[in-house]
């Protein structure tokens, strides 16, 4: 299969993607590791008359701390946060969630920030960066803003990004205290979409929960939130009926579809399942159980 | 609109005009006529047409040509030099293939994984072949294979050169 023709460019700087984005912004569209856009091309669900190629842009691989939050530039790929010592050993929810994005060969070239812009509701990034509380760096040639997370994705396939800016960078905050995190995927093979995921990260303060934070993949028109099962763990002790609540209240947030993958009611059973299991396991780490 | 771009494909420079929506599976086959690549789903799912690029293993279905300018590419063919290499003989030795079709991209993607790890266990295997699909051999006979060619690499590289050898 071959795209619909376009004109491409691949600048050297920043200024200058942002520059010809600004320029095409009615049918520019940005290329990162284009593991989703190129299908999208070649499938000719996408068309567009540009292409900016930001792979030749040097630093926007960073992936460190820095002033008090973890930032993941814009060419941060899978593979290399599936590597990554610093999330390993600090960012539990990050290095659970990057080996079970897609398969090998396309976590080599595919990024965070390329599959959050994408927004494909069955994404595994996007409940990543609602449990923990990310804020999204968007570019534009007339300067930046910050949106959080959970203000960034509107619906299938679509966020608040504009044509003419580029997701720069993510930013988490840093890990402050006892803090765990759990990502847990259920697929029918590697590669396929998610039948479900969740996402965990839990703060824990002075013994009880201090914040939680709980989001759903593939069961909804974009990655939710589970705004009630985050709030009723706040400020309580993680005993069983705890997590059993939250776990019905996370299970009550999803909004499944049923299809070849599973029905309606399997699905909200594997969130509540999820999201029990998920937060056993981020209380772990949370207390130094790895 | 065409432009010029290089790429280095199993170490010989190659300098064409494409058009920025080539993708480089189309590149190596119908411009160098390099056809060891296969396409097989051609929709970023079996791995058939792994290759590659500055080393790391990629599907050339889902790269653009012109995104390869200036890099270095490898492909099947560039496995036999003077003969099977160690991956080829355990394909073969240990019937790692049916109809052959996904052969080449398991095996640039076994040469990926040996490069790095000379010794994979059969998980590591399993794992960093995950992304290639066969629809003949159950798996088995390939993990067989990788581990003959892992075993036979390593025999390879522990001959003590003989006194006198030429290095």
């Amino acid at each position: 299969m071959l795209p619909a023709a376009f004109e491409y460019a691949s600048p050297g700087t920043l200024d200058e993607a942002l520059a010809l984005l600004d320029q095409h912004a009615d049918d520019g569209k940005v290329l990162a590791g284009g593991q989703s856009l190129i299908p999208l091309l070649k499938l000719r669900l996408a068309s567009p008359a540009f292409l900016v190629d930001i792979n030749r842009i040097p630093d926007l691989d960073v992936l460190e701390e820095r002033d008090g939050a973890l930032v993941i530039g814009a060419l941060v790929r899978h593979k290399t946060a599936e590597r990554s010592s610093l999330l390993a050993n600090r960012y539990a929810v990050l290095a659970e969630a990057a080996p079970q994005v897609a398969d090998p060969l396309v976590r080599n070239r595919g990024t965070l920030a390329g599959s959050l812009a994408h927004a494909d509701p069955s994404g595994d990034w996007g409940s990543v960066m609602l449990a923990v509380d990310a804020e999204f760096v968007l570019r534009s040639r007339s300067g930046s803003r910050t949106v959080k997370a959970r203000d960034f994705f509107s619906g299938p396939f679509s966020t608040l990004l504009q044509p003419n800016e580029i997701l720069t960078e993510i930013r988490i905050p840093a890990r402050r205290g006892p803090t765990g995190g759990a990502y847990l995927k259920l697929e029918r093979k590697v590669g396929d979409f998610a039948t479900v995921g969740v996402a965990i990260q839990l703060q824990m303060d002075d013994g009880k929960v201090g914040t939680a934070g709980i989001a759903l993949t593939a069961v909804g028109p974009q990655n939710i939130k589970a705004t009630e099962a985050e709030a009723a763990l706040k400020g309580q002790t993680l005993n069983d009926k705890v997590i059993k609540e939250a776990g019905q209240l996370a299970a009550k947030a999803a909004e499944p579809r049923a299809d070849l993958r599973g029905s309606e009611a399997y699905k909200r059973n594997v969130v509540r399942i999820f999201t029990e299991r998920g937060l056993k396991r981020a209380y772990e780490r949370a207390r130094g159980g790895g | 609109m065409a432009r010029p771009i290089t790429i280095t494909v199993n170490g010989d420079k190659h300098s064409l005009e494409v058009e920025p929506r080539l993708l480089l599976v189309h590149f190596i086959r119908e411009r160098l006529r390099l056809t060891g690549t296969h396409i097989g789903c051609d929709t970023t799912h079996c791995g058939a047409c792994t290759v590659l690029l500055d080393g790391v293993p990629v599907k050339s279905c889902t790269v653009l040509a012109v995104q390869a300018d200036g890099r270095q590419v490898t492909t099947v063919e560039s496995l036999a030099v003077g003969g099977l290499h160690p991956i080829q003989e355990g394909f073969k030795q240990e019937h790692g293939l049916q109809c052959g079709f996904c052969t080449p991209g398991m095996m640039m993607s076994s040469f990926a994984l040996l490069q790095e790890k000379p010794d994979p266990t059969e998980d590591e295997i399993r794992w960093a072949l995950s992304g290639n699909i066969c629809r003949c051999t159950g798996y088995m006979n390939i993990v067989k294979s990788v581990r003959y060619a892992a075993q036979k690499m390593k025999a390879a590289a522990a001959v003590p050169v003989e006194a006198g050898a030429r290095s």
